[in-house]
């Protein structure tokens, strides 16, 4: 037995039928050269029978038998002429098995109107937002009714599991935020340092740096940095769980998942994240005086002084009493979109990046809010 | 392949494999050898690793030591050209269908097709369409995400996949784990129908007394670290093992012998 590719020549036999002489190999792998030609010949011969010789066919797969019934059937006229002539037997086995499996199957679903499709998906999007407003809304609703009803059954604070978090949320965090606000107290000296030098006002670095770390970047590193580290762990453990069933046996057997997965988790931010922010500001502060230090020649001492002189603590204390709002909402939109997640990892995936978004989105809007209402009272 | 008649010979032979964990040893010179043509059921109690077997035996988890051959290359210390040729003459079902979810399922079963074959077009859509056909699914599963299949159609639709490429040798992991019985019958049916006019081999792992009655030719137990009993049902439910007499003298076994007998 020679190996060789599959090859086929055409003949007419004594009685004008037509002759496929199939030689060769026909498996799978050597079908690829032939396809289109054997393609060709059954479109010409539609209808005109023919007898397909077997006999040089050395070895024959389901794809070789595949493409073999194709063409026999497309030239089959109604008679019952066309017949296969010097198989083996184990070939003929695998002609009759795959004659039944030749109907086309379909590949994709098919496709719409492309305008249709997508004026659809926004107003999908639209009714989506709208549904998802409502449920978070609802979601913090029964958030604050559970943390409420606890004030009169403080034994079911779960302690360990908000300690646990507070650890994990919290005090993990720690050194990214600390580096982070670090550098960028560091950064914002640099930039403000070149340009008030043109003014001959180097020393308003100072000022630029307190005002800008407290106000605002301490607490607001802090509050991204927690919203992409724990608001998306907090969609995906509870994400997970909501994938194996655990939320529903929770509820069988009478655990509120709220109070028992959500509550913790809120508190824990709503007390870590001010120490965070508070952390976040002093090592800014620490940054910005370096890089003055350094690269100024303004003293620790100087540095100091002018802070006292001219940023009043009120800065401090507009950017500390935004955290536990940062908190909270990060928290939250973490637990609700976890609770959210369908039954497949898919959807966890998408849930979870849908939480930093959404958080990130809302911790910036708010703090806009902020901005304008602490101007307005001029504080 | 149909052409091969020597049902003698072994497709695949493991030698003195040990496999472990940790300090948990799984295996421990385990011997086992499948041979062409039959169909070789794999059963042991939960934590024997019986999927830890056919994951070394087709490369997905490395043996700490022993022997693996597949087609007569060993396979661990064959060359990377060597282990790809072995590869594309087996397929695989992984319990759960194991299908590529951004695809369809026809897509699913083209992939291979276009990566080792490089048929393009409609040729690759002949092939999944026949095989789609092959494994009982209707023709309207083709344009079907596995998300949106019951058990039963996306193990069907994986066992389209693994057969993708004609393999000789077809390896299943709990191929009616999870389906009902009536849907297990029917799989346990089409791998039989499918090893007959295939000549396929295969190698399976199961726990479903019913398909060791219905499908496999041979049986090999797995318990205490390697092989205790490997032969044809009626010889392997002989044996004096109390596990081997308790799965298939227990309520469950019975029922099912006598399902058989009837």
């Amino acid at each position: 037995m020679t190996d060789s590719a599959a090859h086929f020549d055409i003949d007419l036999n004594d009685e004008g039928l037509l002759r496929l002489i199939a030689r060769g190999d026909w498996r799978a792998r050597f079908l690829r050269p032939i396809d289109s030609a054997l393609r060709d010949f059954a479109d010409d011969s539609v209808g005109r029978d023919i007898i397909i010789d077997m006999t040089g066919v050395e070895r024959l797969d389901t794809a070789g038998a595949m493409v073999l019934q194709r063409t026999f059937q497309a030239c089959q006229s109604r008679t019952d002429k066309s017949q296969f002539v010097g198989a083996e037997e184990a070939h003929i086995e695998l002609l009759e098995q795959i004659e039944h499996h030749l109907a086309p199957c379909h590949v994709e679903p098919q496709r719409r109107n492309a305008f249709l499709v997508m004026t659809e998906r926004l107003g999908e999007g639209v009714a989506n937002a709208w549904r998802a407003t409502l449920e978070l809304q609802s979601f913090i609703g029964k958030i604050l009714a559970s943390a409420f009803s606890l004030i009169f059954r403080p034994s079911h604070v779960r302690t360990r599991a908000t300690v646990h978090h507070m650890e994990a949320a919290g005090l993990d965090a720690l050194p990214i935020v600390g580096l982070m606000s670090f550098l960028i107290g560091a950064v914002i000296a640099f930039m403000g340092a070149r340009i008030l030098q043109l003014f001959n006002a180097e020393i308003l670095t100072v000022q630029l740096v307190g005002i800008s770390v407290l106000r605002e970047f301490g607490v607001l590193l802090a509050a991204i940095l927690v919203a992409g580290r724990s608001g998306s762990a907090f969609t995906a453990q509870i994400g997970s769980m909501k994938i194996r069933e655990e939320i529903d046996a929770m509820r069988v057997l009478g655990l509120d998942p709220i109070e028992v997965l959500v509550l913790p988790r809120v508190f824990a931010l709503i007390i870590m994240l001010p120490l965070l922010a508070f952390c976040a500001a002093m090592l800014g502060l620490t940054g910005g005086g370096l890089v003055a230090w350094l690269a100024m020649d303004i003293p620790p001492a100087l540095f100091v002084a002018q802070m006292e002189e001219t940023i009043g603590i009120n800065n401090f204390w507009v950017g500390m009493i935004k955290a536990p709002f940062f908190a909270f909402i990060i928290a939250v939109i973490g637990c609700f979109q976890g609770m959210e997640v369908g039954g497949s990892a898919e959807s966890l995936g998408q849930r979870t990046t849908l939480s930093v978004v959404q958080s990130l989105f809302l911790v910036i809007v708010i703090d806009a809010f902020f901005a304008m209402f602490f101007l307005e009272i001029n504080y | 392949m149909t052409s091969v008649k020597n049902t003698d010979q072994n497709v695949i032979e493991v030698r003195g494999l040990r496999n472990q964990f940790g300090d948990h040893v799984v295996h421990d010179n385990l011997d086992l050898d499948v041979r062409r043509g039959e169909i070789l059921g794999v059963v042991g109690g939960s934590g024997t690793g019986k999927s830890v077997l056919m994951r070394s035996i087709i490369g997905l988890k490395r043996p700490e030591e022993g022997n693996v051959s597949v087609f007569g290359e060993n396979f661990y210390g064959a060359d990377e050209q060597t282990r790809l040729g072995i590869e594309r003459r087996w397929g695989v079902l992984f319990q759960g269908g194991a299908l590529f979810s951004s695809m369809t399922v026809a897509q699913n079963i083209m992939a291979p097709i276009r990566e080792h074959l490089h048929f393009e077009g409609e040729l690759a859509k002949d092939m999944a369409a026949l095989k789609i056909s092959m494994v009982g699914l209707r023709a309207e599963a083709g344009a079907n995400f596995p998300s949106e299949l019951s058990g039963g159609m996306r193990k069907r639709a994986g066992l389209a996949r693994a057969l993708a490429l004609d393999p000789e040798l077809v390896f299943l992991d709990e191929p009616t784990a999870g389906l009902d019985p009536i849907g297990a019958a029917k799989f346990d049916e089409l791998i039989v129908n499918l090893k007959e006019t295939l000549g396929l081999t295969v190698f399976m792992v199961t726990h479903d007394l019913d398909t060791l009655h219905a499908a496999c030719d041979r049986v090999a137990v797995l318990a205490e670290k390697r092989v205790i009993a490997c032969g044809p049902l009626d010889e392997v439910r002989r044996t004096d093992h109390p596990w081997i007499q308790d799965y298939f003298s227990g309520p469950r076994g019975r029922a099912a012998l006598a399902a058989k007998a009837s």
